[in-house]
């Protein structure tokens, strides 16, 4: 795809939360595993001087939703509760943010204003986000920084059940910083590139944390005859390119669907006048599950046309129908519709769908949807729908869409007008003085790629390693390792970024871990007193020992003399004569696991290898 | 004058206008804003587009100019109120509060609602229950709300109920104070017939979150729906928007300087709880009387409350012609005041003894201090909360003849703020 011939545009906004403690009470920044209280809470947008209520703020209140709030004493107190004012901003986690800023270049302001901004989907208890502008205008690579801000997090969303939506406040109120580059972006792997870039920044300047969803990513795509659609919540770094790449597919999609409707005809009043017809008896001999069981219930089975929007609800790039469902969803709480082009499906057989569409009276290119439910309800989730399809007609709307796991993306909510900010009266401004500024960057770290050609230069590492170390997060402990250890870089390079999450990833709790002792383990390798492949074993015994007692572990891993290898070698050949007649050189495989079994984690497994292979073709001859 | 407002007004810029600052070689293009209170005297705010406030610091040399002049921000919320005769009718009387505020999002400023109208548009739902007439009394903090307010509400209240057609008086006020008003005016008004509410919020109605909207909603309810002849205050039952509780006037504290359900009922049940639309009335009152609202605002204004504290001296007591203390426990003081209170109640004066534990019932009896209190004359409040005793007896001295009289009344139940049980 030439990314500049269909006119890509795209910024980023990447949020890092920080590992100090919260932005406005000096609660701990953990999550819980588990709540001790909960409350329960509806918002309201509130009116503004005009009388007039944001769209966004509206699209939520429509919702009419109740929010329960879950709560640990561990790591919540009355402020995430909003039952008292927030304290004065944290000033370690300031300090953080004017560092990134200064490490983009950006001009810090001269007075910081805390502001709020409005977001009634619940994921503050308070209705608004605070946050503040720390800085302007910096530079990353080649691409602008428009912003960068320092905010507080919001609540993490535990479950959603109809109209009620339960959140844990646990995360609430953990600082993050915002940065926002400016619409320089030329492709996707470019987005990666930059987005990779200043997660290094952030490694660099520290006090950052490194959990998965620690950093989260938003992009904004637009194309030419698209529009500014804002992708929320990218988790994975690596996701950034897959994401920006399928909504380019997408908007090329709905602008194309936009032109094969314009040339059905289709106008807004058609879809505005289509009425809700009673199917129920069309489909009341339909073996389908989904209607059987609706029905049984009571609930009765309603239809709507959807005029010349056969064969476009589900498409390669795009899938119109699923959008529909999510717009009835956000209206009405209803689960969900089904759409012509997905029939015959769900159990609803040809036979159905040709009666559908002809009690439906449905021209050749018109397609229709389905819902099962009260017909109040049905009626609410429609306005949804055309609303939706209206948008079809023109093309891209404008929105703020949740990335997915499988970096597609889903509909969230309109994009938010400008006007949902007011300053936050409850905290008084910061100054930030010229001094203080100067200090600041006098205390600055290195930037990332010199100290990853440092790093790589100092350490023998290749470009792969030192990429991957930073992404880790784990540079830091890495550096104070293989200062201790030059000869040994390699080694604890391996076992940061593969050994422990290999380990993590099974299941292994090592939580435990810390340069100390890990360089206790280090000390005994370097002494001869184990072989190299004994690390993750030994990990993995430590991880079994409540008093991780490194020496003890060890012991187990000790080193054996080289001559008693050669040995063992030897006997298991002599022992397996007839086999190794038999296979020749390729007896070594076997024969290895053999071998390994005595001494794994004893003897580098090259050695063994290379042993083996001598012994066999001597005896041989 | 500021350097800020030096320049400022040099310029001619008024908050509201759009302004460009060169800074740091680069031009910053803003809505000027109010200044904050804690900004530095060199720092203006202005707003940028994309709605994030800033200051910029500003001397004689800096670049600044006015790019576009404000419009003046026009209200247009000047809707009616309706009326349907089938709904009884109440009244709101505005004293001030963060119950009903909005905010300017162009400037960022806060402001209390102007007008009737604005304050029961806060909560257009209320207009589904009743019928809503109302006016603005004050435009008050809570804390400036005084004994002259006491008596003009007392007067408009009745006012309110005289003409027929009212069936409860709200009366949105702030929080910090509410439970003194709401105790003066039980003691002020007569044959109430209807109920009188006091309602406030302790998150301001600017927020999404605001408590202002339950509250208000169900002091309407209250309002409308009940034959409660009493003062009574509705606010916030527990910290979640489930249910609000309906306190007596004379009994009710507010007992948490922030959370929602800060109010409670001291020393009593709350009459009752209003949960999903429903009052449920749980503990007894006083029924609405029909006939004439009656308003006694007579007040003695020389009344002192005063905490006791170890190390007070016998001079930190004032000399007024009625005290109350907040004694230690069952009701002590340091035995070098006692010759003070004497020569205070010789003197004329009436000196009455409550208790900073507030929960719970003085007695005099039970330690010698406690028996000289009685000796020289201090009256016990019983279970009366301080506060409480502090109005009461303003109340008290202004319609008791002699030193028999005000004991007799201070130790009457006059508006069911004593109880001669203590509850568990």
């Amino acid at each position: 795809m030439n990314y500049r011939d269909i006119g890509f545009r795209a910024g980023l906004e990447i949020h890092q939360q920080l590992d100090t403690r919260k932005l406005f009470c000096s609660c701990p920044s953990d999550l819980s595993e588990e709540f001790d209280a909960n409350f329960e809470r509806f918002l309201r947008p509130t009116r503004s001087e005009l009388g007039d209520v944001d769209v966004a703020a509206l699209a939520e209140a429509m919702k009419k939703r109740k929010f329960v709030y879950l709560s640990s004493k561990k790591n919540c107190c009355l402020v995430e509760w909003d039952e008292e004012p927030p304290h004065s901003i944290n000033k370690e986690a300031l300090e953080v943010g004017l560092k990134v800023a200064l490490m983009m270049n950006a001009k810090i302001v001269d007075e910081i204003h805390i502001m709020r901004k409005i977001v009634i989907d619940g994921s503050n208890t308070t209705g608004f986000q605070r946050t503040a502008l720390l800085a302007l205008h910096g530079k990353v690579k080649d691409v602008g920084i428009e912003t960068v801000a320092i905010e507080e997090d919001a609540a993490r969303k535990i479950e959603e059940k109809g109209n009620v939506v339960k959140y844990g406040i646990d995360r609430l109120g953990i600082p993050l910083i915002e940065v926002a580059t400016s619409a320089d972006i030329r492709d996707p792997k470019h987005a990666r590139e930059i987005a990779e870039y200043i997660g290094s920044i952030f490694k660099v300047v520290g006090k950052c944390k490194r959990e998965l969803g620690a950093i989260r990513q938003d992009i904004n795509v637009s194309v030419r005859g698209g529009a500014r659609v804002e992708i929320k919540g990218v988790q994975y770094l690596s996701a950034i390119e897959r994401v920006a790449e399928k909504e380019v597919l997408r908007q090329l999609d709905l602008i194309e669907i936009s032109k094969i409707l314009k040339e059905r005809k289709v106008s807004e009043n058609d879809i505005e006048k289509c009425e809700l017809r009673d199917v129920t008896d069309v489909l009341k001999d339909c073996k389908s599950k989904i209607i059987e069981r609706g029905l049984k219930e009571g609930k009765r089975a309603l239809c709507i046309k959807l005029p010349g929007f056969r064969g476009l609800l589900k498409r390669e790039n795009s899938r119109l129908g699923k959008e529909f469902a999510v717009h009835a969803r956000i209206r009405s709480g209803i689960k969900g519709l089904i759409h012509s082009d997905e029939l015959p499906g769900y159990g609803i057989e040809k036979m159905f769908v040709d009666k559908l569409r002809e009690f439906m009276e449905l021209g050749e290119n018109d397609a229709f949807a389905i819902f099962i439910g009260k017909r109040e309800i049905i009626e609410k989730a429609v306005e949804g729908v055309k609303e939706r399809a209206k948008q079809a007609l023109k093309g891209v709307p404008e929105e703020v869409r949740r990335a997915l796991p499988d970096d597609s993306t889903e509909y969230m909510r309109p994009l938010p007008g400008a006007a949902r900010m007011y300053p936050e009266t409850d905290i008084p401004p910061v100054r930030i003085t010229k001094e203080y500024i100067e200090k600041l960057r006098r205390s600055l770290p290195e930037k990332p790629e010199i100290q990853m050609k440092r790093v790589k230069e100092k350490y023998n590492l290749n470009d792969e390693q030192v990429r991957q170390l930073f992404n880790s997060g784990y540079l830091k402990e890495f550096e104070a390792l293989a200062e201790r250890f030059p000869d040994l870089s390699n080694v604890i390079a391996r076992t940061i970024l593969n050994t422990i999450p290999e380990l993590e990833k099974e299941g292994v709790d090592l939580s435990w871990i810390d340069v100390d002792i890990l360089s206790e383990i280090l000390r005994y390798l370097k002494e001869g007193r184990f072989a190299k492949e004994a690390i993750p074993d030994i990990l993995l015994e430590l991880s079994k020992d409540p008093d991780k007692k490194v020496e003890s572990v060890i012991e187990r891993f000790g080193k054996v003399e080289i001559e008693e290898v050669r040995d063992f070698i030897r006997k298991v050949v002599r022992e397996r004569g007839d086999f190794v007649r038999e296979r020749g050189a390729s007896a070594l495989s076997p024969l290895m696991g053999i071998i390994m079994k005595e001494f794994r984690g004893k003897v580098d497994g090259k050695v063994i290898s290379e042993m083996l292979r001598e012994e066999i073709e001597s005896y041989l001859g | 004058m500021s350097i800020r407002d030096k320049i400022l007004s040099r310029l001619g810029a008024k908050p509201g206008d759009v302004i460009k600052i060169k800074r740091d070689g680069e031009e910053l293009v803003g809505i000027l804003m109010p200044s904050h209170d804690f900004s530095d005297d060199d720092i203006v705010v202005i707003k940028l587009r994309n709605g994030y406030n800033i200051g910029v610091e500003v001397s004689d040399d800096t670049e600044i100019e006015i790019i576009e002049k404000g419009e003046i921000s026009k209200r247009i919320i000047e809707k009616e109120i309706p009326f349907d005769p089938s709904k009884p009718t109440i009244s709101i009387l505005g004293t001030g509060g963060t119950i009903a505020s909005y905010v300017d999002y162009r400037t960022g400023a806060v402001h209390p609602a102007y007008s009737a109208e604005d304050l029961a548009y806060s909560v257009p739902e209320i207009f589904e229950i009743c019928n809503i007439r109302a006016r603005i009394l004050f435009q008050l903090l809570s804390e400036n709300i005084g004994i002259e307010n006491w008596k003009i509400l007392a007067r408009e209240i009745a006012n309110e109920f005289n003409k027929e057609d009212v069936r409860g008086v709200i009366i949105p006020h702030g929080t910090d104070t509410m439970g003194y008003t709401a105790a003066a005016l039980s003691f002020m008004l007569k044959k109430l017939s209807g109920p009188v509410v006091l309602v406030g919020a302790q998150r301001s109605s600017d927020r999404p979150s605001s408590d202002a909207y339950q509250n208000l909603y169900h002091a309407s309810l209250v309002a409308s729906e009940t034959d409660i002849g009493e003062v009574v205050v509705v606010m916030h039952g527990e910290s979640s928007d489930t249910y609000s509780l309906i306190h007596r006037g004379v009994r009710v504290r507010k007992m948490h300087t922030s959370r929602r359900d800060a109010f409670r009922s001291i020393n009593s049940e709350p009459i009752g709880k209003i949960e999903n639309d429903v009052i449920t009335i749980e503990n007894d009152y006083r029924k609405a009387e029909s006939g004439k609202v009656e308003v006694d605002d007579k007040m003695c204004e020389d009344v002192a409350l005063v905490y006791f504290y170890p190390g007070m001296r016998a001079d930190d007591i004032p000399e007024k012609k009625g005290i109350v203390i907040m004694g230690t426990g069952l009701g002590h003081v340091s035995k070098n005041l006692l010759s003070r209170l004497k020569e205070l109640i010789e003197n004329g004066s009436t000196v009455v003894m409550t208790s900073q534990c507030l929960y719970g019932r003085v007695n005099l009896n039970v330690y010698s201090t406690g028996r000289e209190l009685l000796k020289i004359g201090v009256i016990p409040a019983e279970d009366m909360l301080p506060e409480v005793a502090y109005v009461k007896l303003m109340w008290v001295l202004a319609h008791a003849k002699d030193r028999e009289e005000i004991k007799k009344l201070m130790l009457t139940n006059i508006a069911g703020e004593i109880g001669d049980r203590t509850l568990y």
